[in-house]
Parts: structure tokens; C-alpha cells; sequence
């Protein structure tokens, strides 16, 4: 799994948390902590990366890097710099019970997004030759594996796991708004970092395409 | 839920930024055969860490071990399919010896640091006692 980063989500569900008792529906009424019924389209695409994979299939692994590291960067974009705002300006109970269905889904999107875009992505550069020491280009696809292993260490220690905790707390019948404000904090600098890399991200991909 | 608690997110997250720079480092030599020094201790180092981690944790008391296992094995069951595509490709493109045994030992590493971190973080925050 891999880098997402919800967090302006967790920061606005943060502040939402710090507000005098928000009422959270019971245990059973949320039912399970991801949504089952998407891991078979999961099990699809992944089956098709693999496939693609095997076969060295250049359109595929094309289609693959391109669609998901173009949804991964949208997404998170978009959740920040659209989502995020309209949430901080929506009554509390309501981004409570957003954020409740969102970020379960965001925990099963991104990393498939991921695992997507960085699969067929280093087969691609295997394929196309930049792997190769002898490459002129070979210096960036390092820096982009630099540039992936920090997003990874930081998304996969910090922000998975604060998702993930998130999660759990908002299924309390009494969710803790000292705990979820001690995830934002983490949340803030872990996204500063990222955010960071994405804009690498940017520069190295379109060097690399051009 | 003012528990003090091991530093298990830093270790976790030092073990796993080890784990990305031995990969790195042997993924830049491609094809050609990295040499293998730095890439064993960064296994070292990273396996080293986890292995405090562990056993910190498993010195802890008043913790929800109820909620961490049980984050931890869907974690694992996860990141295990995870690992297993990642191996498949090392093997398909005829990785092999010594680089795919450091590459495996990695890969481990990785399975076993990502649940470990989810279900520490998540089961910080629970009731020790169940229910």
C-alpha cells in the first residue's frame, strides 16, 4: 500500500471533533470498517496490472501508470484544495458523518491508486531503458524512487495509520476530540512533506516524458 | 488515553525508512548487480529496529492488545498479497542469489512494519480491556 493523503479531510474533522459533543451512530449502524463490496473491482484492476505486467503490454502499462498516478495526484489535490474547504464550512454533524463514509473509501481508493501507478510505472522505466545506468535519464528515475520512498515512509508510518485510527475513533459511541486533534497535528506536517514530493513528483515526470 | 507509550511510530518509520533506502539503492544499479554492502545494512539496520520495536511492545502493559492484533492480522493478510505481487516481480524479472534474498528479506521487512504501525496507532487510542 501507499501514500494518501487526506489530510485537510482529517483536519476539518479535527476542528469538528473539538466542538462540544457530537452524537456518532452506534457500532452496528456503521457496519464494516472498510467497504467490502469494492474489493472485487480491487481484485480487477490489480488482476490487470499483474497481467499487464506479465505480458509487457505497453499500452496497458501505459494506461496503468498514466490513469492511476493521474487519479492519485487529482484526488488528492482535489480533496485538499476543494473538499477540505467546503467541509470546514459545513455544519459539524455533517463532516462528521462525511468523513465517517469517506474515509473508509479512501483507504481502499488510494493505495490501489497507488500500487497502480508505481507498478507499472517501474516496469514502464524497465521497459523504456531508464533503469539502466547507462541511461542519460537514469538519474531521475533514481530521484523519483527517492522522492516515491519518502512519500512512502511518511504516507505508510503516518498517514495510513492516523487514517486508520481516524476511522476507529469516529466509530466510538463518544469519539475523542483530543485524540483526533493530536492526529491532525501529525496530519499537518506529515502533508507539508508530501505535498512537498508531489510537486517533485511534477517536475521529474514531465522531465522524464519530454 | 495519556498512556505512555514506546516509540514505536519513530522506530517503525526509521526501520521503514531503511527498508526504501536498501531498495533504492539496489534498484539504481539495475540491471546491473548492486554492490551489496550498504544494501546488508540497511536490511541490518531495519530488521535491528523492528526487532526493538517488538519487543518494546511486548513489554508494554496497559495496552489494547485486543484491537492491535486484530488490526494487525487484517494489516498483515493485506500487505501479505501486497509483498506477494512485489515478489512475483522481482522473480519475473530473474532476480535471483543474493540480491533477491536481501530484496525478499526487505520485503518482510515491509509486510511486517506496515501493520505493525497501523494497528500500534490504532490501538493507542482504544480501552485496553475489550468491549
Amino acid at each position: 500500500m501507499a501514500p494518501s493523503d487526506n489530510s485537510f479531510i482529517v483536519a476539518a474533522v479535527a476542528v469538528a471533533a473539538s466542538a462540544p459533543a457530537v452524537p456518532s451512530a452506534q457500532p452496528a449502524e456503521l457496519g464494516p470498517v472498510l467497504p467490502l463490496r469494492a474489493f472485487p473491482l480491487v481484485a480487477v484492476v490489480l488482476t490487470g496490472l499483474v497481467v499487464a505486467i506479465a505480458g509487457n503490454w505497453a499500452w496497458a502499462l501505459t494506461f496503468y501508470h498514466v490513469v492511476g498516478g493521474a487519479l492519485w495526484t487529482s484526488i488528492d489535490l482535489f480533496v485538499g484544495f476543494v473538499i477540505g474547504p467546503i467541509l470546514r464550512m459545513l455544519p459539524v454533524p455533517a463532516r462528521v458523518e462525511f468523513t465517517k463514509r469517506f474515509m473508509p473509501k479512501m483507504l481502499v481508493l488510494m493505495p490501489t491508486l497507488v500500487t497502480m501507478t508505481l507498478g507499472a510505472g517501474f516496469q514502464l522505466a524497465r521497459q523504456s531503458g531508464h533503469l539502466s545506468t547507462s541511461d542519460p535519464r537514469h538519474a531521475w528515475v533514481v530521484a523519483s524512487m527517492g522522492v516515491v520512498g519518502v512519500m512512502a515512509v511518511v504516507a505508510l508510518a503516518l498517514l495510513s495509520p492516523a487514517n486508520l485510527a481516524v476511522v476507529f475513533e469516529l466509530r466510538k459511541p463518544q469519539p475523542d476530540p483530543v485524540v483526533i486533534a493530536g492526529l491532525m497535528r501529525r496530519f499537518v506536517y506529515a502533508a507539508a512533506v508530501t505535498g512537498a514530493m508531489q510537486v517533485a513528483t511534477f517536475v521529474i515526470m514531465t522531465r522524464l516524458a519530454s | 488515553m495519556n498512556r505512555r507509550l514506546p516509540p514505536v511510530t519513530q522506530l517503525g518509520a526509521a526501520s521503514m525508512a531503511f527498508v526504501a533506502a536498501g531498495v533504492i539503492y539496489v534498484a539504481a544499479y539495475l540491471p546491473k548487480r548492486a554492490p551489496l554492502g550498504v544494501a546488508v545494512a540497511c536490511l541490518a539496520c531495519a530488521a535491528a529496529l523492528l526487532l526493538v520495536n517488538a519487543l518494546l511492545l511486548a513489554r508494554t502493559r496497559d495496552f489494547a492488545f485486543w484491537r492491535f492484533f486484530q488490526v494487525m492480522r487484517w494489516g498483515t493478510l493485506a500487505y501479505f498479497v501486497v509483498a506477494g505481487m512485489l515478489e512475483y516481480t522481482f522473480l519475473y524479472d530473474h532476480t535471483h542469489g543474493a540480491v533477491l534474498a536481501i530484496m525478499t528479506g526487505m520485503l518482510v521487512l515491509f509486510m511486517v512494519n506496515v501493520p505493525l504501525l497501523m494497528a500500534f496507532t490504532v490501538a493507542r487510542f482504544q480501552d485496553p480491556v475489550e468491549g
